[in-house]
């Protein structure tokens, strides 16, 4: 408990994620159905799927891959043998009315990753396959079930009780998800479900030996809302300790509107799932030399490519940070700067296009910006067609509609004027124009060079070329 | 007619498939046992003039031309599967179970699913949704179970094989009971892959027929490497019916030592020292084995497959297939209602017991305790593998008996497993064949073979019943 600016009120906040990752395999878990997202309902389904009477499940080796990249990323134990066992409730998304999960033998354990230059311990991940999805709103008198989900593989990654505060969980999450867009196995995206996260929070005061009773928060689907609702259940535990009341242990739902936790069921309530080993499946040996082949199939981690960046490109270490924090920036920026400006590129990466990503909440391939159209316009500034200034303008467009960047400069006659004649016309008139200014200038109020360039700008729209606006004023002034 | 001699006339073409099939179709509609759920005639009909139109290329196939029944426990696409169980009554498969589709591709013709207890569970066939299947050599007594009707079929002569699973010991039992030939392959021969799941660590399709030679072809058609079961094992160059003439010389048997302590009838021990005669004549050497501790292995066994079988039939739900309470306001009375009609007692009563042993502050003692006597039952096996070659023992503790005698009594029912469970915990092959006969009912006698080893098995009995004719008795 050595960071005390963790400390709300006095109180110590500890918290453990769980996270589950959609992963992106072809098939299904156990099933040769194809695992996608978006398809129309009940077109994905085997008869695996359905849990008919006397089908049988078999195993995915693209998922245990997958699985065993995890671990090898975050420097885990993969199992020498794993097992997969039945987790037993009744549901109707849940066809056979179990789902097979990995309990006591996962295939990753005891793995870490650093965030902010703290260790955050992995318990477990394991493998287990998803249901399918409830729907109640979409008729009034019915809920309708779509199994396109059913199986599709998920990898649940448990981390210990490490973390400190929301903006950590936060932290954490977002490794994560660097880490399984790095390795390809999962999209990562939590609007679509493709990540998605329980919290479990308790509070404790620091001097405090044991842990307090935790609240679990089920099914939060974004960054802002794991914040948020962590936030949220760490003062509603201080408001009840506080009252000298008892926090229950719990299973909580966070509701993202009146951005509150509501009790969903207690302990006493809490299912019993009757776990046992899966007996149709036997259980998975992995031998050393299958882990060393996935290894070898394994991508870049970001570090690794962080690393590269600073030596091929020239990039200094916070600049290679950023760029690499998101795999798909990163890319982005390689196909970039294929003929673009490094440093150029990269300065207008982390701070322009990051801005905009982060103000309308969208990752790169959300967006309508290409790398070619964005090279475009890098491009363009290097080449002096248009200034910084007006480059912002035409980013903007892009980003709004996706024209490219040459039609957007063209159609708005966006381009620099560094026609020496029609530069020099244009001087003329405003020096006309303000003879008093002129006169004042040359009498030695230096300072008002600055009010002439303004005029020759708000005349041409900013789309003079500023260094030879300064040449021929001086020329003219002198 | 047996198995032999009705595929020898279809291979020699004095019998068609057709003619088979109506043959077998006349008796199947004359049935008064209650042996099938569902019979179909005009797919059977049309099947037969398949491979009587394609006579060339099914005459050399394991079953061809040979009319054969399925335990209603098999999947067959766009027909009813039962699984003997109101909860199914209506329901069509998809698909067809791996079993099934071999037995095809073998030559055989499906004429009708056997009954059988609900969801293979009960030892009398008197659990089943559509009523007790009645003993060929005595109406009022029961066939066995769970594969009840599959071994009255081949008893009564309706079909010369069929098919039945056995999860602790529903092939061998009434195999037993009825006077005919059953086994119960090692676990992992025969694809469970549409095979509806009672206990998926212990169920094991197999075949009846009156002799070893009509399971041996039957075992040839079923037993196949399948990717579709991650359990099945891949097996080179099997063919039982070969082995039959192969010579495995003077074998090592083991043989049940203290017999008169476990419970076994007089009938049963007299036909049992017969046989054991008859083995030391064919040149066998017998040696002792004790058997006392197997004997817990019912305990175990009655503690695992309530479990599994908790879990497996969890899909029952009525929400996608099968039987639906209708009415129902919300999904917990649609369930409740749903399970408590669609399934029999006996079926509630052992989901209720393996949810149980499975619930938390009670797996330890029950669940994880059986699962070590499992264990321990698999190397007290191996132990004596290590001496013998097989095992001799009865199959059952005595002979056919009286309908609803034993199904007020669950203990005494479940006991009737004792000598068949065993070798479903270890995953054992056995053969139940005839081995004697007392007031004119059957009596059965059981071979354990180590794991893969069928073709012993069936060898060995193929020798027993070339000097015997017990299994050439009809009712």
């Amino acid at each position: 408990m050595a960071q005390n600016d963790t400390l709300i009120k006095g109180w110590q906040p500890v918290i453990g994620l769980e996270v589950h990752v959609q992963l992106m395999t072809n098939t299904k878990l156990f099933s040769p159905a194809k695992n996608q997202f978006g398809e129309d309902a009940n077109t994905l389904v085997d008869l695996i799927d359905l849990g008919l009477p006397g089908v049988l499940p078999v195993l995915n080796e693209g998922a245990m891959k997958q699985g065993i990249k995890f671990g090898l990323a975050t420097n885990a134990k993969i199992a020498e043998t794993m097992i997969f066992d039945r987790k037993n409730y009744f549901y109707p998304d849940l066809p056979k009315g179990y789902q097979i999960t990995q309990l006591h033998y996962p295939i990753v354990r005891d793995g870490v990753v650093e965030v902010n230059g703290k260790k955050i311990r992995i318990h477990q991940a394991h493998l287990e396959e998803d249901a399918g999805k409830s729907i109640h709103d979409k008729y009034d008198d019915k809920s309708v079930i779509d199994l396109n989900r059913s199986g599709v593989p998920l990898l649940e990654i448990v981390s210990e009780p490490d973390i400190r505060s929301a903006s950590e969980a936060v932290d954490y999450l977002k490794k994560i998800h660097q880490i399984i867009t790095y390795l390809d196995i999962s999209d990562g995206n939590m609007s679509q479900g493709s990540m998605r996260c329980d919290a479990n929070v308790s509070i404790m005061k620091p001097e405090d030996k044991e842990f307090g009773v935790r609240a679990e928060i089920k099914n939060i689907n974004s960054f802002k809302f794991v914040e948020k609702a962590i936030n949220f259940e760490i003062r509603r535990q201080i408001k009840i300790l506080e009252a000298n009341e008892a926090v229950e242990q719990e299973t909580r739902l966070y509701d993202s509107i009146k951005d509150e936790t509501r009790s969903m069921r207690t302990k006493e309530f809490a299912n019993d799932y009757r776990y046992f080993p899966c007996p149709d499946l036997v259980p998975t040996n992995i031998s050393k030399e299958f882990i060393e082949s996935v290894r070898k199939d394994m991508d870049e981690l970001p570090e690794e490519k962080q690393q590269r960046f600073m030596s091929i490109y020239n990039l200094n270490e916070y600049d290679a940070g950023v760029i690499c924090a998101d795999k798909k920036i990163a890319n982005f920026f390689e196909e970039v700067v294929k003929d673009a400006d490094i440093q150029l590129a990269a300065k207008w990466i982390i701070g322009e296009l990051n801005a905009l990503l982060n103000k309308h909440d969208i990752s790169l391939d959300e967006s309508k910006i290409d790398a070619t159209n964005f090279s475009e316009l890098i491009q363009k500034i290097t080449d002096n067609t248009i200034s910084g200034k007006i480059a912002k303008e035409v980013l903007e467009e892009i980003w709004a509609t996706g024209t490219k960047v040459s039609e957007v400069i063209d159609s708005k006659g966006m381009q620099q004027i560094s026609d020496e004649g029609e530069l020099e016309n244009i001087i003329e008139t405003i020096l006309n124009e303000n003879n008093n200014q002129v006169n004042a200038y040359r009498s030695g109020k230096d300072k008002l060079f600055g009010f002439f360039v303004g005029q020759v700008m708000k005349a041409t729209q900013g789309k003079a070329n500023p260094g030879l606006v300064n040449e021929l004023l001086k020329k003219k002034l002198s | 007619m047996n198995f032999k001699e009705l595929r020898g006339k279809f291979r020699a073409k004095k019998v068609s498939a057709k003619e088979a099939v109506e043959s077998s179709l006349e008796k199947i509609k004359d049935d008064k046992l209650n042996i099938f759920i569902n019979n179909f005639e005009k797919q059977a009909l049309s099947n037969a003039e398949y491979i009587d139109n394609n006579f060339d290329d099914f005459k050399d196939k394991p079953l061809s031309g040979v009319p054969i029944a399925h335990k209603d426990i098999f999947c067959t696409e766009g027909l009813p599967t039962t699984c003997g169980s109101k909860m199914l009554e209506n329901f069509i498969a998809p698909y067809d179970a791996t079993v099934v589709k071999n037995c095809f591709d073998a030559g055989s013709i499906m004429v009708a699913k056997t009954n059988m207890d609900e969801f293979a569970m009960g030892s009398s066939n008197e659990t089943s949704y559509f009523g007790a299947v009645s003993n060929p050599w005595n109406h009022n007594l029961v066939p066995g179970g769970s594969s009840g009707g599959a071994a009255a079929c081949v008893s009564a002569n309706l079909t010369t094989i069929s098919t039945g699973t056995d999860t602790g010991g529903s092939i061998r039992q009434p195999a037993a009971l009825c006077g005919i030939t059953g086994l119960k392959p090692t676990y992992g021969l025969v694809s469970r892959w549409g095979m509806i799941a009672f206990c998926s660590s212990m169920d094991q399709a197999g075949p009846f027929s009156k002799d070893a030679f009509g399971c041996a072809a039957l075992l040839d058609a079923m037993a196949s490497y399948d990717e579709k079961d991650s359990t099945s094992t891949k097996r080179d160059n099997i063919n039982f019916e070969k082995s039959l003439s192969k010579d495995f010389g003077s074998l090592n048997i083991g043989v049940i030592k203290n017999i008169e302590k476990l419970g076994i009838s007089e009938d049963v021990i007299n036909a049992y020292e017969t046989s054991k005669t008859v083995l030391t004549g064919l040149g066998h050497k017998l040696i002792e084995v004790d058997f006392s501790e197997l004997s817990s292995g019912i305990c175990s066994y009655y503690v695992i497959a309530p479990a599994e079988c908790s879990s497996n039939l969890s899909r029952f739900d009525g929400v996608k297939y099968g039987y639906r309470s209708e009415g129902e306001k919300d999904i917990a009375n649609l369930y409740m209602n749903t399970r408590s009609d669609g399934f029999g007692d006996e079926v509630k009563k052992r989901i209720l017991i393996g949810t149980h042993v499975l619930s938390a502050g009670f797996y330890d003692a029950y669940y994880l305790q059986a699962q070590k006597v499992r264990r321990m039952i698999k190397v007290k096996f191996e132990d004596f593998f290590k001496h013998v070659d097989l095992i001799f023992m009865p199959t059952t503790l005595d002979q056919a008996f009286e309908k609803n005698r034993k199904s007020d009594d669950p203990n005494r029912m479940y006991k009737e497993d004792l000598l068949t469970i065993p070798a479903n915990l270890a995953g054992l092959p056995a053969i139940s064949f005839p081995n004697g006969f007392k007031n004119n009912l059957p009596i059965g006698g059981q071979l354990i073979g180590k794991y893969f080893g069928e073709d012993l098995l069936l060898n060995t009995t193929n020798k027993i019943q070339e000097v015997t004719d017990w299994h050439k008795m009809t009712p």
